[in-house]
């Protein structure tokens, strides 16, 4: 089978992300740029699939900026055969990344395609569900288990109370949770190697895809500043200011 | 102004989420109905007329929508949301899972997890690990949204008297099937709802040592987080974990125990009304949010704690 895994470059995990001062914008200009940690893990699903004898094919998709050619160069030395980079400066809402990545699906056919479950930039958690919807594949959100067997997939679910398990007709689309896998490193042959692979470019316009946003930011602020708070000296103390000025037990 | 909300349940009654959905609603102003889909779900239907400030209820009583399946209840959204201004669900795994499926058949960009309502059409919402607050404006015709439920107090269950009206609908899109479902068992209270909740991190060492906790929480009626190192150490369940990508709670105390303060779990507790760290490294970053700070061995100080209580 073959499977499309797409991508997305944010900030680095590590870095603390703060608005500029006039709230235009956050101030990302020379922040350290990654995958995002949950498409790596989509990334390492697919090649475990491939390692099983499960899939055939990875195409690893990024939309975005010219420099997520490096998130797909990622993709590529942790085991992806061929990117397609989606390029636009445009800012791409999940509406419009679905919308590209449907036309995508239609031409690539895959038969399993793996996201993850939110960025960590946006904290959106919607452009799996939209390509759900659009493509009319099942979804399986949030997975902790992946299990292939011939024309379906059975997927387990983090939900708020636990685990759901559901079995979805191939192909079927797939967003993975923290807890699916841990995702390898890539090692340098492979990154050399990555350097080789195919990587075709085209933009939404020739998708015939209308990016224009839908939702405007107005403004970017930092959230409220908690008060400074104190150290306490013991056990006691700390009982006793909960229970007298914090009054909350 | 006519909005739908989406109410989360489990076929025999609300939860808690449903309340402080409607809530936000209520900011918006306008008409609310109150759809419940589901199968059997005559008593978490008839729990929703009363509901305070609704409207309507609408029911989708049928086996299509018994496990809420994304693919059938987005149909089922997008057939009866076309009728309405604004959608609302709450940010809950089911409301993430089903709402922007929905949102896309009806070709609208979704708006995850507002903390504010400002106008009909603006709202606030935490991006970047709740680093940075965004106000966004949509333009779209239908504003499909789901609520960070911490952000609003719920409205009461009890006062309205809504006229129940049933949907003859069975979208089954036939592309899914639930297979089974693994639920953690607790007493305690849920970790969204509690006023109070102490977790563990990477500190408590182990899985026994949670009972620390455990008997802590019985005493001040509390729920028991864990940060993600707790989690992905197999201390405790993944259901637990509170932070960026797992639960966002607001009690009136939350006590971390053995926890840094990753930027990633302070996304899921800052807003707390009290925070109290217990943590032997004074300079852990979660000194920089709590209110009162001690720094100790948690295997002194919570046993300690469980005796002065």
């Amino acid at each position: 089978m073959k499977i499309l895994v797409a991508v997305k470059r944010v900030v680095d995990y590590n870095v603390k992300v703060r608005p500029k001062s006039d709230g235009t914008d956050v101030d990302i200009a020379n922040a350290k740029m990654s995958i995002n940690p949950f498409c790596e893990i989509a990334v390492e699903e697919a090649v475990r699939l491939k390692e099983k004898g499960v899939a055939t094919e990875i195409v690893a998709v990024s939309l975005g900026a010219k420099q997520s050619q490096e998130q797909i160069r990622t993709a590529m030395a942790l085991g992806a055969d061929r990117g397609i980079l989606v390029e636009s400066d445009t800012e791409l809402q999940p509406l419009a990344v679905a919308k590209c990545l449907q036309a995508i699906v239609a031409k690539e056919s895959p038969d399993l395609v793996i996201l993850g479950k939110q960025s960590i930039d946006g904290d959106n958690n919607q452009t799996g569900q939209m390509l759900g919807a659009l493509t009319g594949m099942a979804q399986g959100t949030f997975a902790s288990e992946v299990d292939v067997a011939g024309a379906k997939v059975k997927v387990t679910r983090e939900i708020d109370g636990g685990l759901q398990t559901v079995e979805l007709q191939l192909p079927a689309i797939v967003t993975t949770d923290l807890r699916l896998n841990e995702p390898r490193y890539a090692s340098l042959p492979n990154i050399m190697k990555a350097k080789k692979k195919p990587l075709d470019t085209t933009t939404p316009a020739e998708l015939g895809v209308d990016v224009a946003p839908r939702v405007q930011t107005l403004k970017v602020e930092p959230p409220a500043e908690r008060q400074a708070g104190i150290k306490v000296a013991d056990v006691a103390e700390l009982v006793e200011k909960l229970k007298n000025e914090a009054k909350v037990i | 102004m006519s909005i739908l909300v989406i109410a989360e349940h489990d076929n025999t009654g609300l939860k808690g989420a449903t309340f402080n959905t409607v809530a936000a609603a209520r900011e918006i102003g306008g008409d609310i109905d109150l759809l419940v889909a589901g199968a059997g779900c005559g008593s978490a239907a008839e729990a929703a007329a009363k509901v305070d400030g609704v409207a309507r209820v609408l029911v989708a009583d049928n086996p299509a929508y018994e496990h809420q399946l994304a693919e059938n209840t987005a149909l089922l959204i997008a057939e009866i949301g076309k009728n309405y201004t604004h959608i609302l669900a709450p940010a809950t795994t089911t409301g993430k899972n089903t709402l922007p499926r929905a949102a896309a058949l009806l070709d609208v960009q979704s708006i995850s997890d507002i903390v504010s309502v400002e106008s009909a059409d603006t709202f606030k919402r935490p991006i970047y690990a709740g680093n940075v607050i965004a106000t966004v404006q949509s333009s779209d015709a239908i504003k499909v949204i789901t609520v960070r439920g911490t952000a609003f107090d719920p409205v009461a269950a009890e006062g309205g008297s809504a006229a129940l009206e049933n949907l003859d609908s069975a979208s089954d899109a036939g592309l899914s099937a639930f297979v089974g479902e693994e639920l953690a068992k607790s007493d305690r209270p849920e970790l969204t709802a509690a006023k109070v909740v102490i977790s563990g991190g990477r500190g408590m060492q182990n899985g026994e040592n949670f009972e620390l906790l455990y008997k802590v929480a019985d005493k001040l009626g509390a729920a028991v987080g864990a940060s993600r190192a707790a989690v992905d150490a197999g201390f405790v369940p993944n259901d637990m974990q509170v932070g960026q990508t797992g639960k966002i709670v607001a009690p009136d105390l939350y006590v971390a125990v053995g926890i840094s303060g990753a930027i990633q779990h302070l996304a899921g507790m800052k807003d707390s009304k009290v925070i109290v760290a217990i943590n032997k490294d004074e300079e852990a970053p979660i000194f920089q949010v709590a209110d009162y700070g001690l720094v100790a061995d948690l295997f002194e100080a919570v046993p300690e704690l469980d005796t002065k209580l």
